[in-house]
């Protein structure tokens, strides 16, 4: 058993950063986030482990400090909130072409423009469709307490370095600002140099010696023909991320009638709505994608033979319903509900829409 | 052919060599304009780090610009930034490499008009980084349009009456202003167009990275450069041009040659 604690989402960002070995965080504040910085820099990680920590002069600069970072082959990250990831929109789309590994976290809050900074899950084409220019993804995983807060931070390394790749942390105002009780991880050291060259040596811009051939840390391939096979190439690893890397919880789906479908925050909030409806008599389950890129689109449509109808419950204006129907494909009926502008919806009004929406009479 | 060859081989023995490409130079043809400034200079960067014995250890950052492909030509491991963002990404090389050599590389429009902020910011840190800056006064690489250093009446792409004040404001000398950062340690102008120039600039690059070394702040080394096919004159009197208008405006030598400013001076007294 790990230490166990009583801490807000934002502060364990930071706490497991330092734990799992992370190299360097780059950030700017922004509510509400701002914890995660405050956090390390409280704890000086740079005097325990090693551990860099720099307060940016924007969401652009900081980004490409993680560029430069994660150029190097070390562990890094920032974190920010929608507008400071609108910011890093260039440098996330330049990371996922250079093909760099690294941790990027999204504490949402509400939108358009500078909105408000209560919870929010209206980042989530964003998050998942792209976001910068170019045709690219981010793995994206989506925390639906503390203690995944925890747990993600490690498993987003673990899954940036496995495919080369910018992860997501796609989480909201209210899992960050949250306190519960959370299990820590043990320290992992971080990588010594040796492991770094072994680990990254092959690609990372780490000094090269005169007989070795360039390291070059790059987006850039101005001939098409290179530069359809470097999509090509891009292609095949999010098709194989597709296919290896889908998580999510399935609760009381087994002998549903109707699924609820949500993440992060709304995705707590449905666990009480799916125990309001059974004691009404109706057969409710909820599915948790806990990857949204690659999204359970293999689970939903198998589901999708067997269920009455599904029901996608988000913090916006019904974004991830569309990947729901795309993977229902019409044999059943799918329905949105959601609130926006920084409201939570309760576990009454989901339940009434679902009886509205879906179960009638 | 296979003569000449030859005969360049009986020529080139130890005794008569007097000069060699830098072994920190690639094989690459580069892709630079005759006449172009860019070429010298990394061509002076390639020697510093050669002669200092550096390479292993030298990581540089390229720009958005035409010397985006720098990294081609200089026998490195580079990272290539997007347009602006060279000094934020050297900071991250440098602060997870505190002990390597890192140096950015960037154009006037690049370093002092889409990334003015990180380039100030950099510099205001003391990064602990080398800043070569390019001033050609004009966007080389997209075609000849208005950069931040262009002329005041000069013609460019998107300036064709010449560059208007009211219009577009003033040639910023973004140099002098990096000079008041505390946070740097020396800042020089300098240029390539004769012999005795490159060999002034090759001494204020490699006196830049030594700073790095001794971890002082942030050396940058601006030079005044030419760019004959944006200003659509021959490289001959592309030199003139540059010395006739841009010396004037942007007088060549050392704006601050130190180190950065002891913060505890600074301190608050609490
Ligand atoms: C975000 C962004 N905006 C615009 C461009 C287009 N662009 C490429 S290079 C350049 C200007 C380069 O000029 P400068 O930095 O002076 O370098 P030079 O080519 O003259 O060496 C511009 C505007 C870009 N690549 N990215």
């Amino acid at each position: 058993m790990g230490e166990l604690r009583l801490m807000k989402g934002n502060e364990v960002i930071a706490e497991a950063a330092i734990r799992c070995g992370c190299d360097g965080y780059f950030g700017y504040p922004i509510t509400p986030q701002s914890e995660v910085m405050e956090t390390l820099m409280n704890r000086r990680p740079w005097d325990e482990t090693g551990m860099v920590v720099l307060q940016a002069e924007s969401e652009v600069a900081s980004i490409n400090m993680v560029y430069g970072a994660a150029g190097a082959g070390k562990k890094v990250m920032t974190s920010s909130s929608s507008p400071g990831i609108s910011l890093m929109a260039e440098g996330i789309s330049y990371l996922a072409g250079a093909e760099l590994p690294c941790l990027i976290v999204n504490v949402q809050r509400g939108g358009p423009g500078l909105g408000t900074i209560q919870p929010s899950q209206a980042d989530y084409f964003q998050a998942t469709k792209g976001g910068g220019h170019g045709d690219y993804r981010l793995i994206v995983l989506a925390p639906a307490s503390v203690q995944e807060m925890n747990d993600f931070v490690d498993l987003s390394f673990e899954l940036a370095f496995k495919y080369r790749n910018p992860v997501m942390i796609l989480s909201d105002g209210a899992i960050g600002q949250m306190m519960e009780k959370v299990e820590l991880a043990d320290y992992k050291p971080r990588w010594t140099d040796e492991e770094v060259k072994e680990v990254s040596g092959s690609w990372a811009a780490i000094g090269k010696s005169p007989d070795r051939e360039q390291n070059i840390i790059t987006s850039l391939e101005l001939a098409s023909d290179k530069m359809e096979q470097n999509n090509i190439r891009f292609q095949a690893k999010y098709q194989k991320i597709q296919e290896n890397e889908v998580r999510f919880e399935a609760i009381d789906c087994d002998d549903a009638d109707y699924i609820l479908v949500a993440f992060g925050s709304s995705a707590r909030v449905c666990q009480k709505t799916i125990q309001l409806a059974r004691a009404k008599g109706h057969k409710v389950g909820l599915l948790r994608p806990i990857t949204l890129f690659p999204f359970p689109t293999e689970e939903i449509k198998r589901l999708a033979g067997r269920v009455k109808g599904f029901l996608s419950v988000e913090m916006n204006a019904g974004q991830m319903v569309e990947d729901v129907r795309l993977a229902v494909n019409g044999k059943v009926p799918v329905e949105y509900y959601g609130r926006m502008g920084g409201i939570i919806p309760s576990p009454d009004e989901v339940e009434k829409a679902l009886e509205q929406k879906l179960i009638g009479e | 052919m296979a003569e000449v060859a030859e005969n360049i081989q009986n020529i080139i023995k130890p005794e008569n060599l007097v000069y060699q490409k830098s072994p920190v130079l690639t094989d690459k043809v580069m892709h630079y304009c005759p006449g172009c400034s860019h070429g010298v200079v990394h061509k002076i960067i390639a020697e510093v780090i050669d002669e200092m014995g550096i390479q292993e250890d030298t990581i540089g950052v390229s720009p958005v610009g035409c010397s985006v492909f720098a990294y081609n030509y200089i026998d490195i491991d580079w990272h290539e930034a997007a347009h602006g963002r060279a000094p934020a990404v050297a900071t991250g090389v440098k602060r997870v490499f505190p002990n390597k050599f890192v140096f950015s590389y960037q154009g006037d429009g690049d370093l002092a008009a889409i990334g003015t902020a990180e380039t100030m910011h950099a510099v205001n840190r003391g990064e602990n980084i080398v800043m070569v800056f390019i001033n050609n006064a004009i966007y080389g690489m997209t075609g000849g349009q208005m950069a931040p250093t262009t002329m005041v009446g000069q013609v460019t792409a998107t300036t064709p009456y010449g560059r208007d004040v009211d219009l577009n404001g003033y040639p910023l000398k973004i140099t002098e202003l990096i000079a008041q950062l505390p946070g740097a340690a020396y800042v020089t102008r300098q240029s390539v167009q004769t012999a005795a120039a490159v060999k002034k600039t090759k001494k204020a690059i490699r006196k830049a990275f030594e700073i790095q070394a001794n971890k002082k702040g942030t050396a940058f080394v601006e030079v005044v450069a030419t760019c004959n096919s944006g200003w659509k004159i021959s490289p001959v009197d592309s030199n003139e041009w540059m010395e006739e208008h841009m010396f004037p405006f942007y007088p060549l030598g050392d704006l601050k040659d130190g180190e950065k400013e002891d913060p505890e001076a600074l301190k608050m007294n609490v």
